[in-house]
């Protein structure tokens, strides 16, 4: 059998939910953060298969875009991260609730 | 079943398989663990891309994400003590309504999926390799490159900023 769009984006579903399950079930930054990686990365699976599969390079570029953006969204994340800990002494999300009401 | 079928079916099965193990490892909590998992699904997430013949994106998704980004995330796990965190319980609602919600989305996904036809004619030909989308990148998307650019700058500019040591 031949592999079709449809394979790829199947597994760019279930790595898409499995990277959402985990920012909503994992309580540790660092782990969500990794999770939203997971994310991203479902979606430029999505975006190279989509390119492959319709004979168009943009999605490729796309992807390169969204590499670039996750790096820089990452250094600040973790940056944002370490000052938060700095200040609170934990990386727990269910100890940072000071914005609940 | 030829080589590509098998190839695609390996890959896809590392990707899910440690892509799990990075939100839900049974044997550890430490981040470490989920870090080091988070490396092998990339890998076998560019093992896919060269699948899709996206080869020069299967190389920076290797250089940049499993060298730096990564990296990255060792260095700040290392610079936080978090050996109290992995000790937290997992509440279990939690995990419940998470489930719930995830598998709801999943399913309207994969729903669409079931119901949408696919044009299967036409051979995929093209070839994601470096003079192809360097040419590309440097004549129609060479506006937004630049932007990149700028914002990489924001970035760097940021996280000096936040990593002072008095915010204030």
């Amino acid at each position: 059998m031949q592999i079709g769009l449809e394979h790829y984006l199947t597994v760019s579903f279930l790595l898409f939910a499995l990277g959402l399950l985990g920012v909503v079930m994992r309580r540790n930054l660092l782990v969500i953060y990794m999770s939203l990686e997971l994310m991203l990365n479902a979606a430029n699976l999505a975006l190279v298969a989509f390119s492959r599969f319709n004979n168009k390079l943009d999605g490729q570029v796309l992807v390169f875009f969204i590499i670039t953006v996750a790096a820089a969204e990452v250094s600040v994340g973790l940056a944002l991260i370490v000052a938060l800990y700095r200040r609170r002494q934990s990386a727990h999300v269910e100890d940072l609730t000071s914005m609940k009401l | 079943m030829d080589l590509q079928t098998i190839l695609f079916y390996v890959f896809a099965a590392l990707t899910l398989g440690c892509g799990t193990l990075v939100i839900a490892n049974p044997l550890s909590r430490n981040p470490v663990t989920s870090a080091m998992f988070l490396v092998l699904t990339i890998i076998s997430m560019a093992g896919l891309f060269v699948l899709l013949h996206a080869f020069f994106l299967a190389a920076v998704q290797i250089l940049v994400y499993a060298g730096a980004v990564i990296v990255l995330f060792l260095f700040v796990i290392m610079l936080l003590d978090l050996k109290a965190e992995a000790l937290r319980r997992i509440k279990i609602y939690g995990v419940l309504a998470g489930a719930v919600s995830v598998g709801a989305i999943l399913a309207i996904f994969l729903k669409s999926l079931g119901a949408t036809l696919f044009n299967t004619d036409s051979q995929p030909t093209i070839e994601g390799g470096t003079a192809e989308l360097g040419k590309l990148l440097f004549q129609s998307y060479v506006l937004p490159f630049e932007v990149v650019s700028v914002l990489l700058l924001v970035a760097m500019v940021g996280v000096i900023l936040l990593s002072k040591k008095n915010l204030d």
